[in-house]
């Protein structure tokens, strides 16, 4: 019996710590800058890229490597299986470049020419090529205060299109005045917009004649201009420490930049920020909701048939498939209530949606939703737990219900609401089939909460990391590219959770010393 | 030996219950039970268990209305004024009479907070008040001197005997009239039961205690006056020498010298 026991748990401290090890050790290499080797094969063919793989051909059992060799535009796939015989020689040039791109992925290869802004060549050696790649980024960062005028003055331009739209519905006869006023000042935004468009485009274009021509292993050329390029590296000269340092400039990318090439590079910073927003709606709306459910079934409800049902069905509810919720959101949150709302507050935009589409706000009540059995089961245990002799003595000093309840009970219950919250949010945060019909979208243009009036903007669509893993695991172009960045956003998953997790155990600790009730 | 004439002229009836009658779903649990508490004495309530005392006792204060299904019949006076009504302030009631209980329950709070908790919530909050209250409250309970340094740590770190004190610091600290203590010592060791027992007798200068206890000896040595219930009827209820000397019911005296029970 101990035994089997015993034997149980080693088990499940395997997988567990199996599970682990291949999510760690698939993700944390991933910022590792690794060397890169230049092939020589039997047929004469150079080709250059990083070791990733070695295996046997599952058929002929031959020994062979798979190599990433990037240059997508070049050779239209990023990876190359090569048998071991074929190779005659490996060698690790030093002025090989890995560069990483805003399209097309990385690229392999060295330097051949250069070229400043103004068009001249310059000679191109590795000093150069860093220099005006950083001028060049430092001039295009000078263009951002265009570029944000351009938006502000997009948002307005969009503002007053609406309010436009909105006095046309109105009677366009009635308001002609007004609309005619708006549609010049309208004009003049475009105008505007224009110009600056111009002279954003005039000085883009003088930027990107910066460019710097680089050749692969066997010669091809590709000229690429400095602005597209994300990330210089020559990883065969780079000591450990500048590798180390690679690193975390590469995790720090991860958390706090956006994504690029259709999710498979660049940072999370969207999807971290989606995840933890919506959860924490998610808690503000199921929290109250939830524990004001317990209270009035645990302390005011007559115990009988219809609290008995009341109960059944909530216990029941948490056992549910969240995808029902999903369609339920869909049903009653977004075409029902978003709907709704549209044909009250926007009759002027239909058949475009406002909040009649998915958004955070949907999302999170779904969740709610499917979370607020936990919370109310959690919030009813602890207040059932409280010994009677409190609510006796309580009561017995002159007290009323609601007092006892709001000084005495619910200080004592709070240990366990917290429990309860800290596992409806660990729930929350893995969920992502109901959350793909309610609003999480593979890329979203803006956040949910920004600079812009009113701050939060609850009809937006977020990413979300759950969602982020299936797409780009099963959704992208490039499978096997993207392949580590599905172990790094699992990883930050996990950490999420953790971190939400220990938060939350920690406070209830806390709050546990506080109120523990074992005397004598 | 006749037992001595008590002079009951300081001791008027403060509550008195009259053919009071009360159901518990269809079980009969209280029969016809009249009897009345003088003021600033101790009755004691004796009786084997469910013969009904802490259910009488839970009537004073309308405890029994946390309990769905309970039907009391007859009147119960306090200070001449009706308290089993629909209409009775149950709030106010409870006020003007306190309880301390079998098990000590204190709040989870500092002892301050658990002596001021009946004053804050009828709304006093004047810091001075409180003081004050604390310190008289805790001095009433014969507790003061443990605990005064630590008024602000919580009341759960708190032995037995001083959490059961602290209880009763507590119910006098909104200045009840009577107090109804529910076996306030089964839980407590000799020499805490002890020290409960002088202070019943402090008590009782000012207030008017109901004490429920399973412990004759408790009874005898406590108690001014005595009833003895038996499956839910009053059998004899008089002055507790008399009780325990020389009862009139043979049920009383089989039960005093421990033939049953």
């Amino acid at each position: 019996m101990v035994l089997a026991a015993g034997g149980t748990l080693a088990l499940i401290l395997f997988m567990t710590l199996t599970l682990l090890a291949v999510i760690l050790g698939n993700s944390l290499g991933y910022f590792w800058v690794k060397d890169m080797v230049r092939l020589k094969l039997k047929d004469g063919s150079l080709i250059m890229g990083q070791l990733t793989a070695t295996g046997r051909h599952a058929l002929t059992d031959v020994k062979r490597l798979q190599l990433k060799v990037g240059n997508r535009d070049l050779y239209s796939q990023d990876f190359r299986w090569v048998d071991d015989s074929e190779v005659v020689e490996r060698t690790k040039p030093d002025d090989a470049y890995l560069l990483e791109r805003r399209e097309h992925g990385n690229f392999f290869g060295f330097l051949k020419e250069l070229k400043g802004t103004d068009g001249v060549a310059v000679s191109p050696d590795p000093a150069s090529l860093l220099r005006l790649h950083r001028q060049t980024e430092q001039r295009d960062e000078g263009l951002k205060e265009i570029r944000g005028r351009m938006s502000s003055l997009n948002q307005s331009s969009e503002t007053l299109r609406l309010k436009i739209q909105k006095l046309e519905y109105k009677g366009a006869e009635a308001n002609s005045a007004a609309i005619a006023a708006l549609t010049e000042k309208r004009a003049k935004l475009t105008e505007e917009f224009d110009a600056l468009n111009e002279q954003l485009n005039q000085k883009q274009a003088e930027l990107n004649k910066a460019t710097a021509v680089f050749g692969d292993a066997s010669g091809t050329t590709k000229e690429i201009p400095l602005l597209e390029i994300v990330q210089i590296y020559q990883p065969n000269s780079m000591s450990v420490l500048d590798k180390a340092m690679a690193y975390l400039g590469k995790v720090r990318e991860l958390l706090f930049d956006d994504p690029r090439e259709s999710n498979t590079e660049g940072g999370l910073f969207p999807a971290i920020f989606g995840t933890i927003m919506m959860v924490l709606l998610m808690s503000v709306f199921s929290l109250p909701f939830g524990v004001v459910a317990a209270i009035y079934l645990r302390e005011y409800a007559k115990e009988g048939k219809l609290v008995q049902m009341v109960r059944i069905a909530v216990n029941n509810l948490a056992g549910v498939p969240s995808i029902v919720y999903g369609v339920f959101g869909l049903g009653f949150f977004v075409y029902g209530i978003g709907g709704s709302l549209d044909k009250l507050l926007f009759p002027e935009r239909l058949p475009t949606p406002v909040m009649g589409t998915g958004g955070i706000l949907w999302a999170s009540l779904t969740l709610a939703l499917l979370t607020v059995p936990v919370v109310i089961v959690a919030t009813e245990e602890s207040l059932a737990s409280i010994p009677k002799g409190i609510r006796e003595g309580s009561l017995a000093l002159g007290a009323t219900k609601f007092q006892t309840l709001t000084k005495v009970l619910l200080p004592m219950a709070t240990p366990g609401i917290m429990t309860g919250l800290v596992l409806s949010m660990a729930r929350a945060v893995g969920e992502v089939a109901p959350l793909m019909m309610v609003g999480v979208v593979k890329l979203a243009p803006t956040l949910p909460f920004d600079g812009q009036f009113p701050f939060f903007h609850m009809d937006r669509k977020f990413m979300h990391l759950g969602f982020h893993i299936f797409d780009v695991g099963f959704q992208s172009p490039n499978v096997e590219a993207a392949k580590p960045m599905v172990y790094v956003t699992t990883l930050l998953l996990l950490l999420i959770v953790v971190a939400a997790t220990s938060l939350a155990i920690r406070f209830r600790n806390q709050m546990r010393r506080r109120y523990t009730t074992s005397h004598f | 030996m006749s037992p001595e004439p008590v002079d009951l002229s300081n001791h008027p009836p403060v509550i008195e219950a009259d053919h009071v009658n009360l159901y518990y779903g269809t079980s009969h649990a209280l029969k016809d039970i009249s009897l009345s508490m003088r003021r600033n004495q101790v009755t004691a309530f004796i009786g084997p268990s469910g013969c009904g005392k802490s259910t009488l006792l839970r009537c004073l204060n309308r405890m029994n209305d946390l309990i769905d299904a309970v039907r009391v019949e007859g009147s119960i006076k306090l200070d001449g004024e009706e308290i089993t009504g629909i209409k009775t302030d149950v709030i106010s009631l409870r006020r003007r009479v306190g309880m301390v209980f079998q098990q000590s329950n204190p709040f989870p709070k500092s002892i301050y907070e658990n002596i001021v908790y009946g004053l804050r919530i009828a709304g006093v909050n004047d810091k001075a008040t409180l003081d004050e209250t604390v310190e008289r409250s805790l001095k009433g309970a014969a507790i003061w001197n443990e605990v005064k340094d630590r008024l602000h740590d919580s009341a759960l770190g708190l032995s037995g005997g001083q959490a059961q004190r602290i209880c009763i610091a507590r119910a006098i600290a909104t200045n009840p009239e009577v107090i109804l203590m529910d076996e306030p010592c089964s839980a407590l060791d000799p020499l805490s039961t002890l020290k409960i027992e002088e202070l019943i007798d402090e008590l009782k200068e000012q207030y008017t205690i109901i004490i429920v206890t399973h412990n004759m000896q408790q009874a005898a040595r406590v108690s001014d006056a005595t009833a003895f219930f038996y499956l839910g009827e009053l059998i004899e209820m008089g002055d507790t020498k008399k009780i325990f000397t020389n009862p009139e019911k043979q049920q009383t005296e089989d039960y005093i010298t421990g033939r049953f029970g």
